[in-house]
């Protein structure tokens, strides 16, 4: 079978059911066994403004949204007069004939399907749910042209509003989505049409999919203040806090946040919270804190573009310094970037491992691009029971001779950790430093002697780290003429570039780095060297990734490819880019954004 | 010198929490009773001593976890009421006692002060307040009277102090208390009562600070200010309100409001019907994660 690849974009104003259009497109697609990943371009408003939802569908695994658009649904006039320009030659619009009763658009390469709204709806009394189905008749039109049935779209209706909204919202929505339906039949259908197969997928949000990695690591408290891009994962944790058992806090800041996180941990939690950047920069202080207390936790950043309160709504890897240089002094820590929506998953459980065995945090950097978007997966590769490993954790009384030391200076630099509660372990953690016996060396007490021990015990920690971190691997062709270099989310886009490249002739391979803290000098090197023509790509303007892999390993990009305007990378930003440095003018692309919202 | 559980034989006494490093105070500091007052009411409690966390942010009364024979955290200044509810969420058997002082409870942590009173979190909250940073060396506080000369107020003060008493009671903490820190026996019994109350127990002591504030005059100060409260309703809120906006020398000392209608966090948060979150197992079962899967197909 030919591969399928389609993309379906949708214009419209919040509060006219984008979401839920494109959730129930993403439902039916993974019912058909199709994989898709979208993107959501949007403002930080409830109501006016304007979004743009795209939804890449294909018969193999998809991880960015895709160049070209095959159909637009316009929901609004906005939308329309917006959006014409951005569908393919040959592929279709569909709008609401009811918003252009003078002129309709013009465009003779694509075809256009005006569906006349009201008329279809003037069956339903209820205005409000008259206007709510507006999006659902839209979406008909669409499942017709690219050959989807109507039934499955149905049964997605009843399930979604059957119990929360009563029969009558049921029947008017089912009823404009077939007048939608049989309405397209008067238009020509794509040529490439939705085929069934398996497995049936499931379908879901980025932060949720990361949240559910928590769940499955075992994540005991969560907590959070709410911040864009960040919220799902503070969504999903209260909607299963208490089938799964899961304390769940909102709290007044992210102080708060993080240091209750930190005081769960002690108490012997697996605790863990998410924020974005302004509200990471809030957290920096205790973050160093959890470190010199040797407790173990997990702080998600999904980046939004910077500085200051910046881009709420749109994507950046900006915060890479940030998380490297969180807090004061020197103090172990682990960074880790997921490359994917469901490496999301994994990454959770590996980290917890991580930190509860060396106690120090553990920072996640995620982006608006994973966080917010939604991705299909096979229900089978989900790994509910992960390895939990707790590290030396002392919770009963046992031998312990009378004597324990909460931070007894060892080889590994790790020190048993008693629980609060635990008898014959009594000890103090404090933020400022302490010998080995938990008493402190500061003030009229310091002792530079014990400071240094307790410096290089912390520290050692770092050497075991590095040594269980997998260093990235070189992916695509041995013999290539380019290598792409990328961290984090970038994986999916950066890949298919690369995979476009060579078809085109620039042979190119790619290595994408995930563990980013600490950095394993020798074993990267062995990685890099392998790579040709060297060109990093990433979501900001001054190369942080860059300037740090030169920092830590001493290699030197040939050229770089950045894009700080607040969209994602398209495929053919990283191929244009490619062909651009490959002249040789210039080592530094930064790509045109075509489409704006 | 590794730190011990002493073993407690019979009943606990107050030298049985006392801990191995002697207090750094300066000689006469209104902490010292405090501190003594503490050891006697977790001894009066009767639990060993691995059963209770004290839990401080920074300043010289946040110095306090290492001088008691408790858990402790002595944490960042300001946080101490955010990480003690952490702890006290994760582990309800815990007895959690937060102590800290008024720049570090009033200022610096003023927002998780408000938040924790009104989430009613079950802590017993000690502020020793002395109303000076006394660790940087006597400056202006939240509680600093309006005229009085610091360090860094070298014209005088022109803010006014906040209430802390009036603040809580508005604030949802139900059981609301001042004490001073030379009235031992009312202080013991406060924190005593604080422990075993369910739910956000307060006590601002007076804890006066003789380093900056006067080593000869701060305390006879006091004590010509202070009085009992007498004749008091501690069921009612606007009562004890009136009360506890009496300042100088009619400052009340006393238990304020006492609601022990209204239950605490932990007892409505239905995930700890199960006991401690700290000792509830980890992970997704198989048929969550089914559950959860088909929620999403």
């Amino acid at each position: 079978m030919a591969k399928y690849d389609f993309v379906i974009a949708v214009g419209g104003a919040p509060g006219q059911g984008i979401e839920t259009l494109g959730k129930s497109l993403g439902q039916i697609c993974a019912r058909y066994g199709l994989h898709v990943f979208t993107y959501s371009a949007y403002q930080s408003l409830i109501r006016g403004g304007h979004t743009f939802l795209t939804i890449r569908i294909s018969s193999e695994p998809v991880a960015n949204h895709g160049d070209e658009i095959d159909l637009i649904i316009a929901l609004d006039k906005n939308s329309l007069e917006k959006h014409i320009p951005h569908v393919r030659p040959g592929g279709t619009l569909i709008y609401n004939s009811d918003d252009v009763r003078k002129q309709a658009p013009e465009r003779d390469d694509i075809q256009l399907c005006p569906v006349p709204y009201k008329e279809f709806s003037s069956g339903i009394e209820n205005r409000k749910i008259q206007k709510a189905c507006l999006n659902t008749c839209m979406l008909g039109a669409a499942l017709n042209l690219v050959g989807a049935d109507l039934k499955t779209f149905e049964e997605i209706i009843i399930g979604a509003l059957l119990k929360r909204k009563g029969q009558e919202v049921v029947d008017a929505n089912i009823d404009v989505a077939t007048k939608g339906y049989e309405h397209a039949e008067n238009f020509t259908p794509f040529d490439t049409q939705f085929v069934k197969q398996e497995p049936a997928l499931a379908f879901g949000e980025g932060n949720g999919i990361m949240a559910m990695g928590g769940a499955a690591a075992g994540v005991k408290f969560y907590s959070a203040y709410p911040m864009s891009p960040s919220t799902g994962v503070l969504r999903w944790m209260a909607l299963n806090a208490r089938t799964l058992g899961i304390m769940v806090r909102q709290c007044e800041d992210e102080i708060s946040v993080i240091n209750m996180v930190i005081g769960a941990a002690h108490a012997g939690c697996r605790a863990m919270c998410a924020t974005s950047g302004g509200g990471f920069a809030l957290m920096s202080e205790a973050i160093g804190s959890a470190a010199m207390m040797e407790i173990p936790i997990v702080v998600i950043n999904v980046q939004r573009g910077g500085p200051s309160t910046g881009l709420p709504t749109k994507t950046e890897q900006g915060d890479l310094w940030q998380l490297l240089g969180a807090s004061q002094g020197d103090f172990p820590k682990i960074i880790v970037a997921p490359t994917s929506i469901m490496d999301g998953f994994d990454t959770i459980p590996e980290l917890f491992n991580l930190v509860d065995k060396f106690q120090c945090p553990g920072m996640v950097l995620s982006d608006l691009t994973l966080g917010m978007g939604y991705t299909t997966f096979d229900p089978d590769s989900i790994n509910w029971q992960p390895k939990i490993d707790r590290g030396e954790l002392i919770t009963e009384l046992g031998e312990t001779d009378g004597e324990y030391l909460r931070f007894q200076i060892t080889d590994s630099g790790i020190s048993p950790r008693a629980l609060p509660g635990t008898p014959g372990h009594i000890h103090v953690v404090a933020t400022d430093d302490h010998d080995e016996d938990g008493g402190l060396i500061s003030d009229e007490f310091t002792n530079p002697h014990k400071r240094r021990d307790i410096m290089e015990k912390r520290q050692r920690k770092m050497d075991g780290i590095v040594k269980l971190l997998p260093p990235p691997t070189l992916e695509g062709p041995e013999d290539a003429e380019v290598t792409l270099i990328g961290w984090g989310s970038t994986h999916g886009v950066i890949s298919e570039a690369a995979q476009t490249l060579t078809e085109e002739g620039i042979v190119t391979n790619h290595i994408q780095f995930k563990w980013l803290y600490p950095m394993d000098e020798d074993a990267i090197n062995e990685v890099l060297a392998k790579s040709a023509h060297a060109i990093i790509v990433e979501c900001n303007y001054t190369g942080q990734f860059a300037r740090f892999l030169r920092g830590e390993t001493g290699f030197k990009a040939d050229g770089h490819i950045r894009k700080y305007d607040g969209e994602p990378f398209m495929p053919h930003h990283i191929v244009d880019g490619v062909r651009e440095l490959l002249i040789g003018k210039t080592e530094l692309y930064v790509p045109y954004q075509e489409i704006v919202v | 010198m590794a730190k011990k559980e002493r073993p407690i034989k019979g009943a606990p006494t107050a030298r049985d929490f006392k801990g191995d490093v002697n207090p750094d105070w300066c000689p006469g500091c209104g902490d010292f009773g405090v501190l003594s007052a503490l050891q006697n009411a977790y001894a009066k409690c009767g639990r060993g001593n691995h059963d209770h966390l004290t839990v401080s942010g920074i300043g010289c009364s946040s110095n306090l976890p290492g001088f008691i024979h408790t858990y402790g955290m002595h944490t960042l200044h300001g946080r101490s009421l955010a990480v003690a509810t952490g702890a006290k969420l994760a582990n309800h058997d815990l007895n959690v006692v937060v102590t800290g002082g008024d720049g570090d409870g009033y200022g610096i942590g003023g927002n998780h002060f408000i938040h924790t009173m009104r989430k009613n979190i079950d802590l017993l909250y000690i502020v020793m307040n002395n109303e000076t940073y006394g660790l940087t060396v006597g400056q202006a506080s939240p509680t600093t009277q309006v005229g009085e000369q610091t360090y860094s107020t070298p014209f005088g003060n022109i803010e006014t102090p906040l209430n802390p008493v009036a603040m809580a009671i508005v604030s949802g903490a139900t059981y609301v208390a001042r004490a001073f820190s030379a009235e031992r026996a009312q202080l013991i019994e406060l924190m005593y009562d604080g422990m075993q109350h369910k739910g956000f127990a307060f006590i601002d002591v007076i804890s006066p600070c003789v380093t900056w504030k006067g080593e000869d005059t701060i305390f006879p100060y006091w004590k010509e200010r202070v009085n009992f409260l007498e004749n008091h309703d501690t069921s009612d809120k606007a009562a004890a309100l009136e009360q506890a906006v009496k300042v100088g020398h009619d400052t009340q000392l006393g238990l304020f409001y006492h609601d022990t209608s209204r239950p605490s966090l932990d007892q409505m948060e239905p995930v700890l019907e199960d006991g401690p979150m700290a000792h509830q197992p980890l992970g997704v079962t198989p048929e969550q994660g089914a559950a959860i899967i088909k929620r999403m197909m």
